[in-house]
């Protein structure tokens, strides 16, 4: 990324494009997410959005976003971006109207649509190559009903569906190498606690075209449960214990962007957040520790033995 | 003018063809995949300038259509039976975007038991979709009802999406005579589609869809769509007859066929509705005073002009090729609503279930039906509502239960 115009955090967007007052919670690591890679995307663009706490960012008669919006479905935000830019290249070739209104679709989705019920139509977009971005906030459940578990919920997770000792017995789906073994343009983890590293991947992405998968870790004050202060701790806390790896793939290479010199052992980022307390109170669940450090530590073993270089 | 051999599938085609669609975004399903083949294959060869994009499942392909339409461009899709209800979402949501494109459904009966033929289930499954419907009986009809479906969409009193229905296999099929429409005669009478407002530009940015809080603003926008949909029914008449000027066809929202001095009459659509028709000229032959009236619009609902049509008759068959299990024929819920407190005596309605998964209906079950409703007429009462369905068929059925249980009889012996 040595050609960046984002080298340090003074070279970062002054101040934000997308407007204030919204419905999210406080705290909300989406919105965090959402506000930077905003700032860098602009306004020349239209949101296709899913079914997901987002959705009541427009609420009829206000939005936050200077752009364009279309809210469609839960199952099919991606073939609501194909029929925009499918409309927008018929246009233009017709010269119905100027490459300067064209715009950058963007579909923007929660993991409950992402990792589930909308990863057939996004399949289909990145097959056939859709000049798109597609930004998934991804809180680890659904979130917007009350935090049930989704396919994006970690091992061991406390949610509203998975009450137990043990929290819930499945594990993370890897929506990042689901997208990367499809061949995409561009794909990169991302978090609003890491402002450079993310401006930097939507800078790229935006100078891309074909279909781009930005994956945003969303910490979630309400159904991760932690005071909405420690929103930006906790995100600096996933990617310090390796829990989210910043990496990007790019020309057939994945790439770690971030990868911490030495891991902080991962019941730092655990034991900040109710959804795991479980597994501190009113004992610590030994057993269960061991095995989610452990998934950590295998899944970055797996990286360093294939290679994969830090920049 | 010369007519063409055409299925009613490729008619459609051509009807996509002669508006000048600039969009398809498409899924195949029996019974409607050589409509997509055949404006495929005119893509291919130049003969169209449309965009055709195949998306992986019905209820993308209704996702990107309405996305498209309400960027402002031209957008024909279809689909059939389980694909439309697959899209099903979709259609609501679309139709709320007040996207205006149209879709040719091939109606196919739904699973289960899983089969290919027709009956109406689907399409009535999309009735309180907000999109519009018209019905077709002929493969002439498909053509002309994606021309006229494109001047309803459009029209800025509308500004809704509209379903063109056929029957698979019996249409969709089937090779009738059709008249194609001059090209340049097609351009006049369905200009290219002004999007007026709609449509996302960089100078112009645009919240479509956004959500609401609390029941007025939701009913507020429902009714919107109930209000576009009702002004359909006070435009098409003027579109119908600027079609029938231009090209010497009619396209009535509600066709009459030996109304006039019938005292008992079948109500009908589709393309079954044309063996009625063949059951009228029989009967009339025999000397009794027996129509047909066929809705061709369905929504919206062409109240006036079936009173008008039904006004003065003493027994109505309806004759609906869906079932609402718990309630019988939709079509006769809708007509007995229809007549509900009319001025003058009030016609009595016999309902009938028939054609379901494409089941034939036979001349002498059309004899039947018209008695029925005659006696019903004479005694003043509606009678029971009638399955269709024949000794004849009821002894093949025992024969293949027999079968299915010898062999379920032999796998379980030890």
């Amino acid at each position: 990324m040595s050609e960046t115009r984002f080298r340090t955090m003074k070279d970062l967007p002054a101040a934000h494009l997308l407007g204030t007052g919204t419905a999210m919670c406080a705290g909300c690591g989406g919105l965090e997410a959402l506000h930077q890679i905003y700032d860098i995307l602009g306004e020349k663009t239209v949101f296709i959005n899913a079914a997901g706490c987002m959705t009541l960012l427009a609420i009829y008669p206000y939005t936050p976003f200077g752009g364009s919006w279309l809210y469609s479905a839960m199952a099919s935000a991606p073939a609501g971006a194909q029929g925009v830019r499918d409309a927008l290249d018929i246009l233009l070739s017709k010269g119905r109207i100027s490459p300067e209104e064209d715009l950058t679709a963007v579909v923007l989705t929660g993991d409950g649509s992402a990792y589930g019920m909308g990863l057939s139509a996004a399949s289909g977009t990145i097959e056939r190559g859709l000049d798109f971005i597609y930004v998934c906030y991804d809180n680890e459940g659904y979130g917007n009903t009350g935090q049930q578990h989704s396919g994006a919920t970690p091992h061991g997770a406390r949610t509203s569906t998975s009450r137990g000792r043990s929290g819930f017995p499945g594990f993370k789906k890897d929506l990042f190498a689901v997208w990367v073994s499809h061949r995409p343009s561009y794909a990169a983890t991302v978090v609003g606690s890491e402002p450079l590293d993310l401006a930097r991947k939507i800078e790229k992405a935006k100078g891309l075209r074909g279909p781009r998968l930005i994956l945003a870790l969303a910490p979630c004050p309400t159904g991760w449960d932690f005071d909405p202060a420690e929103a930006a701790r906790i995100g600096k806390l996933a990617v310090e214990t390796g829990v989210w790896p910043l990496k990007e793939y790019f020309d057939g290479r994945v790439t770690f962007t971030r990868a911490p010199k030495k891991r902080l052992p991962v019941e730092e980022y655990l034991e900040v957040q109710g959804r795991f307390a479980h597994l501190f109170h009113p004992r610590r669940n030994e057993v269960l520790l061991g095995d989610i450090q452990a998934q950590v530590d295998a899944a970055w073993r797996e990286a360093e033995s294939q290679g994969l270089p830090e920049k | 003018m010369s007519r063409t051999m055409l299925t009613g599938n490729v008619a459609a085609a051509w009807g996509a063809r002669l508006a000048g669609i600039e969009y398809l975004p498409a899924f195949p399903i029996t019974p409607q995949t050589e409509i997509i083949e055949t404006i495929s294959r005119w893509i291919e060869t130049g003969e169209m300038d449309c965009r055709m994009t195949t998306l992986e499942s019905e209820h993308s392909m209704v996702t990107a259509a309405g996305a498209a339409a309400a960027a402002g461009v031209r957008v024909f899709t279809a689909t059939s039976s389980q694909g439309l209800l697959y899209g099903m979402e979709m259609l609501y949501t679309t139709a709320g975007w007040r996207a205006p494109f149209v879709l040719v459904n091939v109606s196919r009966g739904l699973s289960s038991p899983i089969t290919l033929e027709p009956d109406h289930n689907d399409i009535l499954a999309a009735r309180d979709s907000g999109f519009l419907q018209l019905h077709c009986a002929t493969c002439q009809e498909v053509l002309d009802g994606v021309l006229v479906a494109y001047r309803l969409a459009e029209d800025e009193r509308v500004r809704l999406p509209v379903i063109v229905n056929m029957d698979g296999f019996h249409l969709s099929f089937t090779r009738e005579p059709v008249e194609i429409t001059d090209a340049a005669a097609a351009a006049r009478f369905l200009p290219p589609f002004d999007p007026g407002n709609l449509g996302f530009r960089a100078g112009a940015p645009l919240s479509e869809a956004v959500a609401v809080l609390g029941g007025s603003p939701y009913s507020y926008f429902r009714y919107q769509v109930h209000l576009a949909a009702l002004n359909a029914e006070a435009v098409f008449p003027s579109i119908a007859g600027e079609f029938h000027r231009a090209f010497g066809r009619p396209f009535p929202a509600v066709e009459t066929y030996r109304c006039d001095d019938a005292e008992v009459v079948f109500v009908m659509m589709g393309s079954f509705a044309t063996k009625a028709k063949a059951a009228v000229d029989r009967l009339r032959e025999a000397g009794e005073a027996v129509g047909l009236v066929r809705p061709v619009m369905l929504r919206p609902f062409p109240s006036a002009a079936l009173r008008e049509a039904l006004a003065g008759k003493r027994g109505i068959a309806v004759v609906d090729q869906n079932l609402s299990p718990g309630r019988g024929g939709v079509l006769h819920t809708e007509i007995s609503a229809a007549l509900q407190g009319c001025a003058g005596p009030s016609p009595v309605l016999a309902s009938f279930v028939g054609g379901l998964g494409g089941r034939e209906i036979a001349s002498e079950e059309f004899c039947e039906m018209a008695a029925v409703a005659r006696r019903a007429a004479a005694e003043g009462r509606a009678p029971e509502p009638r399955l269709l369905f024949t000794e004849a068929e009821r002894k093949e059925m025992r024969n293949l239960q027999a079968i299915a249980l010898a062999r379920g009889a032999r796998e379980r012996r030890p």
